[in-house]
């Protein structure tokens, strides 16, 4: 690393070379307030909180977006500074509505945070306040442009992370706001769900619909059985919300509150994505060996993947692998095979999932195919956020809560499972079943390092004791398109397809830094999530889909075999050309 | 034209400038130039150059040439038009209307007789002369 | 007939208080008598400003400029100037020597004149149509010589040592731009041209689009030789269809010449230019929101650096000039570096246009050496104030600048000073206001433009713009508080200091110089509710005095609004509640008996 000197505050230090002043200067333990600016995002230079001094210019600069110059000396705080940014704030506060006690992010909205840091008392300014109708047109997010501060992440992250451009910028000047282009609601444009606004919304402006009244009513109700699943990343986050580590694993913790809460059954999706590989690697192994199908095949488990896919490529409809989301798996087997086992009507049980996620909301009721066993196969779809507000809601103290276990015959899992929740998991999960489906034989260490990491595209090559198994993993979505790309190229000139087995997972990071997890979440924390993931893995005793016995179990007893009628009916599905804007 | 050469385009331009010179010097034409920047068209250059047509038309003059131009800068005064008549100063008129056009045709081109009213200052010298 | 002489009397409106109108029938009368009514012609004509020094007489073809004249001069003018050719030297107009240094070459002048014109030298005298035209004034010679006799780097000196500053707002110098491009490693550069003119009241780059479209072209063809560049755009608003359509007839006419296209004069250099149409966004005449807008994005700014120059358009490095600096860029090559530093100032060389208007007899463009005086730009090239009403102040840099009064007439304008007097020079409108201009309603009107066209990226521009509306706002509707003046400040200067672009950044120059310098008038309105200029409706008060009111009736019937009640003989009495402030009774009393309060 190139480091050059610099000052801050007089101070003289050793920075890397191009660095923005505000990295810099949070490397050196000073803090400039912000807004608009995340480590996720190229900075957008909007909210003009984080202006500093360069010693000798009488002009201030963005520290979020000026990269230091080596012999420079920063002042970052100052009285003229404090100000400036005061004044910032004090106007960008006389146009928000001051609801803090009744908004969604109250205590973790970072407005309000930056106003408690100035030590503001009052607004000398006029208040004004826009008030605009909510957008509630999707089942996953409320988009509540009143209190929009328009700092853009929002945008951005739609437009250059995830390439959806289902947000745009309207109108101009103090008119200016974040909506679908051409003033249609969400579920009119491409938005595909994935919540990674409402993740970086720094405000209450977009946030996940929530519906945890809706799982109090069903407890609460004596005739439903409520049977609740937790997917694999929920386990590393939510104890984020109670002060915990990010990383640290609280799966035995959360069975435990479900229970405290009401639920009847505890299962874990981890099971069903176990099951997914055994659906979708026998797929996989199906199209490479029997040529049942193009390749390659691309994962289908992300519900904002299969979305934006539907709307952005449609000519991918015959890649896409048919296994349903291990949500959606489990939400069927729950109706049917659990039903049956404990003797409940599948009308009585409510299927409830937890989940990092604002999409699977949408997923549930996409189309006729998610009511595989007769009746919605998942009734209800809470994620991390709102399960964190309703054990804070139950007072119960998470962090010092006792492990308990799932419940069987759906609740066991492997560690192949739980890396779903990773970006490369579903991919390393399904190499680990399909080595032993090809070759007939052990993969011998089950840690697949070429397709871990957070390169935005992975590519690599697996030996199947001499067959090589290509692969690519990408993640964050606009990241998908120079894999598309690539198999449209081969497509078009009648060559070799790239890669057997592709993997897509919408969000940076994959599910562990889904739309509906904690707050605040930036490739450091990713990285604890990540790593929680990988411990998960390794501490279990199982580490491969095909060895978990529960799976053995329901193959033996219920399904038959992978790909079969009935695994057709319950576990797989289609997917149909979307258009972009439905008006 | 086809495209030019370094040596083609020198040509043009001396061939162009004696032209100018020539006329000058000769001073055997007489040139309306009409300002027809969008200020000079929103003010009705378009009237007055219709103006300057007609009554050309109507006394039969051959040996003037009406032009267009971009604005003179003279806003206020718009229409602008420069009239140049052989053995007459250069003369520019402002709030030209076709009936001021017609009079500046009949009195100042047929008898050497200026405008009253109308005449404006040359807003600057040339740098290129 | 044969008219030897012909004599020129400014005749504007202006002048006949300056006994035009006796100087004409006088010069009549004495060529009557003097026996040459046949030789020579007397003409009234329109305002030739300069009317501090008027009634101005002019004697052609002698050239005999006369100024400050007489009626009881006529008969000196015909006798000496007509029937002898001789000045008459008492009232001949002598040139100031030294006021501007000696660089002020005046030689080739027809008379004394204060303006000089280099962006506009062609503008009213070529026809933009025709290449040939352009081309016999020493078009495309700028080019020839940048193609064959000197190299980039040359033309790098040659801009340095004339000491062009960009003419679009900031004053950056244009060679330090060009050479950043030119030292940057890369395949592919641009040229973009900023057409996108959109201060209130300029139109400068309008006028020079329409009436010179090809030294844009050159301009932009010698840069992309300079700094290795082969593509040019010209961003140019939708709302200039006259411009848009002279400059594609130019680019045709360039291409079928070769001067544009590939191969340019054999010199096997490619370079061609394309039009980008934009939708009028003031924001977009900043450049990194022009670039954006061009690339098809939302027209917003980005945070500088890096610069345009490094990292520009497509991310390429970019050559981005506005028309007025791309006009001068032909005339310095032909003429020199070294001939284009001897005009204007020690700092800021080189001439400017002024679109004048406002309150001013002679609006229009005037393209003036750094260094007139505003004094000269408005009381002797625009002629003064009209309707003899009393000078207020000047708004330069349009809504980014600031008023200038009185007190600073006499500055000498370049980019430095008008910075120091707490304006800019902006892109070159210049507004005039007389008594009758309230300079909070001034500032309305200015604010009410950056809140339109503020794009809405950054919080302090936004959100400022429209809270500085507000406090207008209530100002001139009498609701203002003494607090609101330091409120307003704490603003201004956040924005200046914290918005993202120039848009934002001196939005508040306005009202933050003008509380400088007419803080009382903004006290008026707010401690006595008081608008003296009579233009804040909600502050102006028509009021009946009884004892001078005779009944006439005439202001009852000129109500539009049927607000004034009252018997034929007796007092009438203004409705304030219905009154609409229209100022018709006030214009019809013929007893004074109407106040405005």
């Amino acid at each position: 690393m190139e480091t050059v000197e610099i000052k801050i505050n007089g101070q003289p230090y050793e920075v890397e070379k191009d660095t923005t002043i505000l990295k810099a200067a949070k490397k050196a333990g000073i803090k400039i307030p912000t807004l608009c600016t995340h480590s996720d995002l190229e900075p957008w230079a909007a909210c003009g909180i984080c202006v500093v001094k360069v010693e000798g210019s009488p002009r201030m600069v963005r520290a979020c977006a000026t990269s230091v110059v080596p012999g420079q000396n920063y002042i970052t705080h100052d009285p003229e500074l404090k100000k400036v940014r005061k004044t910032v704030v004090e106007m960008t506060l006389s146009n928000h509505p001051q609801e803090c006690l009744s908004c969604a992010r109250n205590q973790t909205c970072e407005l309000q945070e930056v106003a408690a840091e100035f030590g503001i008392r009052e607004i000398p300014f006029p208040m004004e306040v826009k008030r605009l109708p909510k957008d509630e047109s999707t089942v996953s997010l409320v988009f509540d442009p009143t209190k929009c501060i328009q700092c853009g992440r929002c945008a951005q992250v739609c437009q250059q992370l995830q390439d959806v451009w289902a947000l745009e910028f309207l109108h101009r000047g103090y008119d200016t706001k974040i909506a679908p282009a051409a003033g249609v609601l969400l579920n009119e444009s491409p938005c595909i769900k994935c919540g990674q606004c409402s993740a970086h919304c720094p405000v209450g402006a977009i946030y996940e619909n929530d519906q945890t009244e809706e799982f109090c009513a069903a407890v609460e109700d004596e005739t439903k059985h409520v049977a609740v699943q937790i997917a694999p990343a929920v386990r590393v986050a939510v104890g984020e919300a109670f002060g915990m580590e990010p990383g640290s694993i609280t799966t035995g913790k959360i069975y435990k509150a479900l229970r405290m809460l009401g639920s009847d059954a505890v299962f874990d999706t981890n099971f069903a994505a176990d099951l997914t590989i055994m659906e979708e690697g026998t797929e996989l192994v199906q199209r490479i060996t029997k040529g049942t199908g193009v390749l390659p095949q691309i994962t289908s488990c992300c519900p904002a993947w299969t979305d934006y896919m539907e709307k952005y490529y449609p000519d991918m409809i015959p890649h896409f692998s048919t296994a349903k989301s291990p949500m959606m798996m489990q939400g069927a087997v729950t109706k049917t095979y659990y039903a049956d086992k404990a003797g409940i009507d599948k009308k009585n049980i409510y299927s409830v999932a937890i989940m990092p996620c604002t999409a699977k909301k949408y997923e549930i009721g996409r189309d006729d195919n998610m009511q595989a066993s007769g009746v919605n196969d998942v009734d209800l779809v809470l994620t991390t956020r709102e399960l964190a507000r309703m054990i804070k809601t139950a007072g119960i103290d998470f962090a010092n809560l006792p492990d308990e276990e799932a419940d069987s015959p759906i609740g066991a899992y492997s560690g192949a499972g739980t890396i779903f929740g990773v970006t490369g998991g579903v991919m390393e999960a399904a190499v680990r079943t399909a080595y032993k489906l090809v070759t007939d034989d052990e993969l011998g260490d089950v840690n697949v390092n070429a397709v871990r990491g957070m390169e935005g595209v992975k590519k690599g090559a697996v030996d199947f004791k001499g067959t090589e198994v290509k692969v690519a993993i990408a993640h964050g979505m606009a990241n998908v398109k120079s894999i598309m790309d690539e198999i449209r190229d081969a497509r078009e000139k009648g060559s070799e397809p790239p890669y057997h087995f592709i993997e897509v997972m919408a969000c940076r990071g994959g599910c562990i830094a889904g739309g509906g997890q904690p707050y605040g979440t930036e490739d450091d924390i990713r990285d604890k999530r990540i790593a929680g993931i990988y411990t998960d893995d390794e501490k279990s005793v199982v580490r491969k889909s095909h060895e978990n016995p529960e799976i053995v179990q329901i193959y033996k007893d219920f399904l038959g075999e992978p790909l079969s009628h009935k695994a057709h009916e319950l576990l797989h599905t289609k997917y149909i050309e979307r258009p972009l804007y439905q008006k | 034209m086809a495209k030019m050469t370094l040596e083609e385009l020198r040509k043009l331009r001396s061939s162009q400038k004696s032209e100018m010179e020539r006329r000058d010097v000769e001073g055997k034409e007489t040139h309306i130039i009409v300002g027809m920047g969008t200020c000079g068209i929103a003010a009705g250059a378009k009237g007055a150059l219709d103006g300057f047509l007609d009554t050309i038309k109507k006394n039969n003059l051959d040996d003037v040439v009406v032009k267009q131009t971009g604005c003179m800068g003279l806003c206020y005064a718009e229409p602008t038009v420069e009239v140049k008549v052989p053995g007459m100063p250069d003369t520019i008129y402002g709030n030209v209307d076709a009936k001021v056009a017609a009079e500046i045709v009949e009195k100042h081109i047929m008898h050497k007789e200026l405008v009253q009213d109308h005449i404006q200052d040359k807003p600057a010298g040339d740098i290129i002369k | 007939m044969a008219v030897k002489n012909y004599i020129l009397v400014c005749g504007g409106t202006a002048c006949e208080s300056s006994k035009g109108d006796d100087i004409f029938n006088n010069l009549l009368k004495e060529a009557e008598a003097q026996g040459v009514a046949d030789d020579v012609q007397i003409v009234k004509t329109g305002c030739f400003g300069f009317c501090e020094k008027g009634p101005i007489v002019k004697v052609l073809p002698e050239q005999a400029f006369y100024v400050e004249v007489k009626p009881e001069d006529a008969g000196e003018i015909i006798s000496e100037t007509v029937i002898k050719g001789r000045m008459v030297d008492r009232i001949l107009y002598k040139p100031e020597k030294g006021a501007k240094g000696d660089a002020f070459d005046i030689d080739n002048i027809e008379f004394y004149q204060k303006q000089y014109r280099i962006v506009l030298r062609n503008c009213g005298l070529i026809n933009p149509e025709d290449i040939d035209e352009y081309i016999a004034r020493d078009g495309y010679a700028a080019l020839e010589k940048c193609l064959f006799d000197i190299t980039p780097d040359q033309i790098i000196e040659e801009l340095k040592v004339s000491g062009l500053r960009g003419r679009g707002g900031a004053g950056f110098p244009t060679w330090m731009k060009w050479n950043f491009t030119k030292q940057v490693e890369s395949d592919q550069k641009y040229i973009v041209c900023n057409a996108d003119e959109g201060d209130p009241g300029a139109y400068m780059d309008r006028s020079t689009l329409e009436g010179d479209p090809h030294s844009i072209l050159e301009a932009m063809t010698i840069a992309g030789i300079c700094v290795g560049a082969n593509m040019g755009a010209i961003y140019i608003r939708a709302e200039y269809p006259l411009a848009i359509e002279r400059l594609e007839t130019a680019m045709a006419q360039a291409r079928e010449y070769g001067l544009l296209g590939k191969d340019i004069l054999g010199s096997g250099f490619d370079f061609d230019i394309e039009l980008r149409l934009g939708a009028g966004a003031f924001v977009c005449g900043e450049e990194t929101a022009l670039l954006a807008s061009i690339e098809g994005k939302r027209g917003m700014p980005i945070p500088k650096p890096p610069f345009p120059a490094v990292k520009g358009l497509f991310a390429e490095p970019t050559v981005i000039n506005n028309v007025e600096t791309y006009a001068n860029i032909p005339a310095i090559l032909t003429k020199g570096g070294e001939w284009f530093a001897k005009i204007g100032t020690e700092k800021s060389k080189g001439t400017k246009v002024f679109a004048l208007t406002g309150k001013i007899k002679n609006s229009g463009l005037v393209e003036v050496p750094m260094g007139t005086t505003l004094r000269e730009i408005v009381f002797e090239i625009g002629g003064g104030i009209p309707n003899g009403k009393k000078f207020k102040a000047v708004q330069t840099g349009g809504p980014s600048g600031g008023v200038i009064t009185d007190k600073y007439l006499d500055t000498p304008i370049d980019f430095d000073n008008l910075i120091s007097i707490g304006s800019m020079m902006g892109s070159g409108g210049m507004i005039v206001m007389d008594e009758d201009d309230c300079i909070v309603d001034v500032n309305r009107f200015y604010m009410d433009f950056c809140v339109e066209e503020s794009c809405g990226k950054c919080a302090p521009c936004r959100i400022g713009t429209k809270k500085l509306m507000g406090y207008l706002d209530r100002f001139t509707q009498g609701k203002g508080e003494v607090e609101d003046i330091q409120k307003m400040k704490d603003i201004g200067e956040a924005m200046k200091k914290a918005a993202l672009c120039g848009l934002g950044q001196t939005a508040p120059n306005p009202i933050l110089s003008s509380l400088e310098h007419f803080g009382h008038e903004y006290m008026e309105h707010i401690e006595e509710g008081k608008c003296a200029a009579g233009k804040c409706k909600d502050l102006v008060h028509y009021k009946i005095i009884a004892e001078k009111c005779i009944g006439c009736t005439v202001c009852a019937r000129k109500c539009p609004v049927n607000c004034i009640e009252g018997e034929r003989k007796k007092p009438h009495v203004i409705d304030q509640e219905k009154c609409i402030k229209c100022g018709a009774c006030f214009e019809g009393c013929k007893f004074d008996a109407i106040i405005v309060s």
